[in-house]
This record gives C-alpha cells, structure tokens and sequence, in this order.
C-alpha cells in the first residue's frame, strides 16, 4: 500500500538546514495498524506529512498503491489526498462554523457527490462513530473525543486507502483516548490500512506493529501483540 | 458554479461578521451612492437647460436673405433678392432628410413700428407671423385655448390668428370671451381661433406677445405675392442640421444666382451649433460625476479588498484543512472571488436602489415647489445603471484577486501549523 525508498527532507531557516528526515525505507501492507513512535523533534509529524502529500521530500521515492507520488501539481495533490487519504489531526481541525454532519460530508462534497447522497453518507458514518444525534451540532457544542469522532468519521467518509492520525489522542484524556483507540481498531478490523503517529506507549501498543524514529532514521520496527482497547472502555 | 452550497459558504462567511461585513459594504454603497447622484444632478441641469431649447428645435437652422456682396452672371453687387415660396418646393426636391422646411413672413419685429394690431378700443404693436402648421414644432408652445393653425387654414386662406397670453392680456378684459373674436391686424380682420404660451423662458415677456395667422392668409391679405421673409429648417433625427445647411445655402444661391463665393448674401442661425456648445458642457458636467464617482468607487474597492485579504488570513488554518481534505486551489480561489463579487454586488444595488429613492425624493420635491430655474427632473438611465453593475462585478473580481490569491500562496502544511 505504501512504499517509501531513501526518503530524504531537511527544512532550511535562514543560512542553517536542518536534515529532519536521513533516509527513510518502509513500507505498509494492504490493512496495517501501524504505530510511529520517537522524542518530540524526531520527524514523525513530517513523515506523515509527507505520506499525506501535503509536504514534499527532498529525494527518495513515495508509492502509494502502486501510483508514483511525485511532482504532483497543487490541484493533483489535492485530489490524490482527496482519494486516496483520510487525516486524523490531534486539534481535531474540524471547520467551526459547520456543524457535525457538515464537516463530515465535506470531502465529499470535493469528489462532486450530490447533495443528498452526501448527506446520507454522512450520517451513516457519524452514526459509525456513534454520533448520529449530535449530527447537528456545531463543533462548540461537543467534547473532545466527540470531536475526534466527527473527525474521525470525516476521514472515513471518503473512504480512502489509508487514514493518517497524528497523534489523534494527544488532546483526549485517557478514558477518551481508548475509546478513540478502540474505534480506529474497528475501522482496521475492517481491513483499513490506518498510521497513527503517537507518544504513548499504550496507545503504541494498541497497534499491530510499531516503527521507532530517531534522529531521522528508523532504529525499530517491530510487530506487537494488540491490545485491545474495548477493555477499557465503559 | 452557482450551486447550493456555494452560496450558503458565502452567507456563513459574510454574516459571521456582521459589523465588519456591514462597514466594508458602506465603502461601495457609498461610491455607487455618489456617483448615481452625481449623474443624476447632471442629467437634471441638462434636461432643465434643454427644456429651454424646446426638444426637435435644437436641430434646427433659421435662413434669410440679405444683399449680395459680390457680382455674378451680369448682376450687379448690393442687389436685393427675396426667397419665393417656389424655393420651399426647390429645398424639398433636392435636399433630403429634412424633417420641416417651414416659410415664414412676418410684420413687426425687424420692421419695426408703433402699433399694427387693434381691437375696439385696445391696440398693441406685436410681432405677426405668417405660417405653416409645423412651426409648432420648431418654435415650441403650449396652445392654451382653442387650436393652432391647419392645413384647411392654409388651403382655404382663412384670416384667422392664434395669439399669446401676452396679446390677449393687453387687447381682452380679465375673464373676457377671445375665441371667435376678431383683431384688425394692420386693417386686415383675422378671427382669434386660439391662445397659446411659450415655455421657454428665453424671449421672456416679447415670446407670449406674438400672433401667428397662415401663411397664406397673410400673403395674400399684406400683399406678399410669392415672397418668403425667411425659412425655419428642421432635420431628421439622426442627421445633422449643421451637415445640410451648406446644400441648402448652395441651393439657394443658384436659385437666385448669387455668387458660389458669396458668404453673406444668405444670412442664417443655425441652433444646432449652439446647441452643441451646451453639450459639451454636459458631457464634461458627467465626466466629472464618473470621475468623482470612480474615485469613491474605488476606495470602496480597496476597502473590500482589504477586508477579504483580513479574513483569508483569519480563515488560514480552515483553508489548510480543506485542502487536506481535497478541495482544489482553483475552487478556494473561486470561493473568494464569489464572496467578494457578492458583497461588491449586494451594497453596490443598496447603493443604487438609494440612489434611486433619493433622485425620486427629490423630484417629489421639485414636483411640489415647483419648477426651478435649469434643473428639471434628475434621473439616471437604466443604461448607466446597468454600467454601474458590471462595473461592480469587475470591481468585485479585482478587489478579491489579491486576497484568493494569497489564500492559495500558503502551502496546505503551513496553513494547518498556524493558529
Ligand atoms: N516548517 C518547518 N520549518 C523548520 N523546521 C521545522 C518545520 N517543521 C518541523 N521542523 C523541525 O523539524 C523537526 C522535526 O519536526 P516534526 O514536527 O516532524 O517532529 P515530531 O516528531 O512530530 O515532534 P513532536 O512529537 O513534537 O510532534 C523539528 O526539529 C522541528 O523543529
Ligand atoms: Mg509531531
């Protein structure tokens, strides 16, 4: 499903270039859940950033089932990410002035689906994530892991290949992080291929296989055994 | 383009804001405002000065004869000659698109003299005029009583006269019959068939102090035989009474063999060139309201512009967000522009529609003061109004090209880190 050679990125500030990203090599199969873990400052968010197309590496070579990304023009880019990528953010980033079902019908609404058929997707998917009654509330009027879901659900709404979250419980306390665990293990379960960029080492091994980064190169990687987040939950 | 959810992307947007949305619109209401007024008061002072060069009479030229400057044919210099009627025909046959071509004698006036009309014991000195049915037409008035002159008047060279309010105030009573009355004009009976008025407030008192009888009636009864004093000639719409005025002149000298060369054996008067010199000056009078008006119009602009460029910043990181989801530049530039045409739009028709409503209230008002001097119904055309809205549309599309412009410059990724 992915397959990144060599990837190099380094940020430039001024006169000082900074080498985030030494070579990457990695690649995901079709239904991973796979955990990206290291210190603040070890490249994890460009990583993702770069797999969700929304950064660009310096060298090396990105594949996203089988399609070369590179060079991509804006308008591209976008429709790839529209196709292809679900993101899963840790602020949540839903649009503030839309309420639930909204923001989830939006990347929808980019593929040109009709009006109706959006909502009804839509709904389906809010009610996937078991927030079919807060469809109209505004983002202000929901809780953290609530807002985690309607994001969550925008991510799937387009039903693309693989779902990026970086640090998608970095915002929740823990009860709420499990349960957003749990949801994104259903949604692997359901053979969706799902990254999660984390610090916790629980949330890490909720996860079927851990990536360790550091200092630009991966030191680890590793299949573990799943815990289940269901356990904790209720 | 136009869908559902683009317009109510745009209603969101606008009215999340309402006093700032409220004070960028007031920079356009206010220039459209202005510039509406402003051609509507140039219009007012140009309908209240054309008002008094009556309407067709602008294209029109007065012709007579004069002395001869210069011999020709055998004929001597300083000879006399007079138009004959056969000359109207003449112009007719041989120049075209001449609406009126109108003889015209007259007694009074240029001859001069103590008084030439009575009636029992009253008499007054009056300009008379003998004429045709159109001259009403190229020397406006309002026939107050009664009728003008016709053509049955013409061919049955009936005496009868039509007098001004002026005449009939010095000859009649207060409250006194005149129709079917009758005048003694130097001897001559003419039975009174109707009064008029002139509007126009040049010729001021002497204008309402005339008498028109037919043409023929006054040739046959002051012995003019076949002679013309003088000619008053309209053109056709759309062409130019100053244009024709030179075949006719040309026409004229063969016809009396005068000199090719003779410039002053034909004297004329030629309103049209007058005229002309007056439009220039309502031209310049509107370039000065479109001028004016563009200046507001474009500080509005900026001020729009500026205020989208404020809210494309404020809507950075949303922006980032949807195109991480998959919306394309070409669609949040399109996005933009839209809102942008939108508000230039809206409070450029508020602008406009009170516009409207002031130039109705004040002709309300005129309507009941009265007329006031060179200022008469202010009003601008559907025309100028569809001007000013593709202007608005174009101004909308340049006051949020910088701003969609500049939501797109940020790359998604640095869009999604600002706060
Ligand atoms: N746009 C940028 N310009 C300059 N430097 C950057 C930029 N983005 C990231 N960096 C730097 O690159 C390095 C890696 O950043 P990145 O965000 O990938 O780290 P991270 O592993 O996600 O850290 P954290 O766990 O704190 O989120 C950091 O040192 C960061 O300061
Ligand atoms: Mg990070």
């Amino acid at each position: 499903m992915i397959e990144i050679k060599d990837l190099h990125k380094s940020y430039r500030m001024g006169s000082n270039s900074l080498h985030v990203l030494k070579g990457i090599n990695f690649s995901v199969e079709d239904g991973e859940l796979v955990a990206i873990m290291g210190s603040s400052g070890s490249g994890k968010s460009t990583l993702l950033n770069i797999l969700g197309m929304l950064d660009v590496a310096d060298s090396g070579s990105y594949h996203l089932d089988g399609v070369p990304i590179k060079d991509l023009s804006e308008t591209k880019a976008a429709q790839y990410r529209n196709k292809f990528l679900g993101f899963i953010f840790q602020s949540f980033n839903l649009i503030n002035y839309k309420n639930a079902i909204e923001n989830v019908a939006l990347p929808l609404y980019y593929q040109r689906i009709g009006r109706k058929e959006r909502q009804e997707k839509a709904l389906k998917y809010l009610e996937r994530v078991g927030l079919k009654q807060w469809a109209t509330h505004l983002p202000s009027e929901l809780s953290g892991g609530q807002k985690q879901r309607v994001a969550i659900a925008r991510a799937m709404a387009a039903e693309p290949k693989v779902l990026l979250a970086d640090e998608p419980t970095g915002a929740l306390d823990s009860t709420t992080s499990y349960e957003v665990m749990d949801l994104i293990q259903k949604i692997n379960d359901e053979g969706n291929t799902i990254l999660v960029v984390t610090h916790e080492e629980d949330i890490a091994h909720m996860c079927k296989r851990i990536v360790h980064l550091k200092d630009g190169v991966i030191v680890e990687d590793k299949m573990v055994e799943q815990v289940r987040a269901a356990q904790y939950v209720q | 383009m136009f869908n559902r959810d683009r317009w109510k992307e745009i209603l969101e947007v606008l009215t999340s804001n309402w006093f700032r949305t409220l004070l960028t619109a007031f920079g356009v209401f206010w220039g459209i405002f202005i510039l509406i007024i402003l051609l509507a008061a140039g219009k007012g002072l140009e309908n209240g000065i054309r008002v008094d060069f009556g309407d067709i009479a602008t294209n029109t030229m007065f012709m007579w004869t004069r002395r001869t400057t210069k011999p020709y044919e055998g004929l001597p210099k300083d000879r006399r000659f007079e138009f004959k009627r056969s000359d109207v025909q003449s112009i007719r046959d041989n120049v075209p698109n001449l609406r009126f071509i109108s003889p015209r004698n007259q007694l009074g006036g240029f001859s001069g003299g103590g008084n030439n009309v009575i009636r029992g014991l009253n008499a007054g000195a009056y300009n008379v005029y003998g004429d045709y049915p159109e001259i009403i037409n190229q020397d406006p008035m309002t026939v107050t009583s009664g009728r003008f002159i016709n053509y049955n008047d013409i061919e049955q060279n009936r005496k009868v006269a039509v007098i001004g309010l002026g005449v009939k105030n010095e000859l009649y009573d207060k409250g006194e019959e005149v129709l079917g009355t009758y005048i003694k004009i130097q001897g001559v009976n003419f039975m009174v068939v109707g009064t008029y008025k002139k509007n126009s407030s040049d010729g001021g008192e002497e204008a309402q102090k005339e008498i028109f009888v037919p043409f023929t009636a006054f040739s046959q009864a002051f012995n003019m035989g076949e002679v013309v004093g003088w000619m008053a000639i309209t053109a056709n719409d759309g062409h130019s009474i100053s244009v024709l005025k030179d075949d006719i002149i040309n026409l004229m000298k063969s016809n009396h063999k005068v000199h090719p060369e003779d410039t002053r054996a034909i004297g004329f008067f030629d309103l049209y060139q007058q005229y002309n010199r007056v439009e220039s000056l309502f031209a310049g009078i509107r370039w000065i309201a479109i001028i004016v008006g563009t200046f507001v119009l474009i500080s509005g602009i900026i001020g729009v512009s500026n205020i989208m460029l404020i809210v494309v910043k404020e809507r950075t990181k949303e922006i980032g967000i949807r195109r991480a989801l998959g919306e394309s530049p070409w669609s949040i530039k399109k996005q933009i522009l839209m809102e942008s045409i939108f508000l230039t739009l809206i409070s450029g028709m508020t602008g406009i529609i009170f516009g409207a409503l002031a130039i109705y209230g004040i002709n309300t008002l005129l309507d009941s003061v009265g007329p006031v001097d060179m200022f008469l119904n202010p009003s601008v055309s559907v025309k100028v109004v569809a001007g000013a809205l593709s202007v608005l549309v174009i101004a909308g599309l340049l006051a949020g090209f910088l701003p969609a412009n500049s939501a797109i410059r940020v790359r998604p990724i640095e869009a999604l880190r600002t706060e």
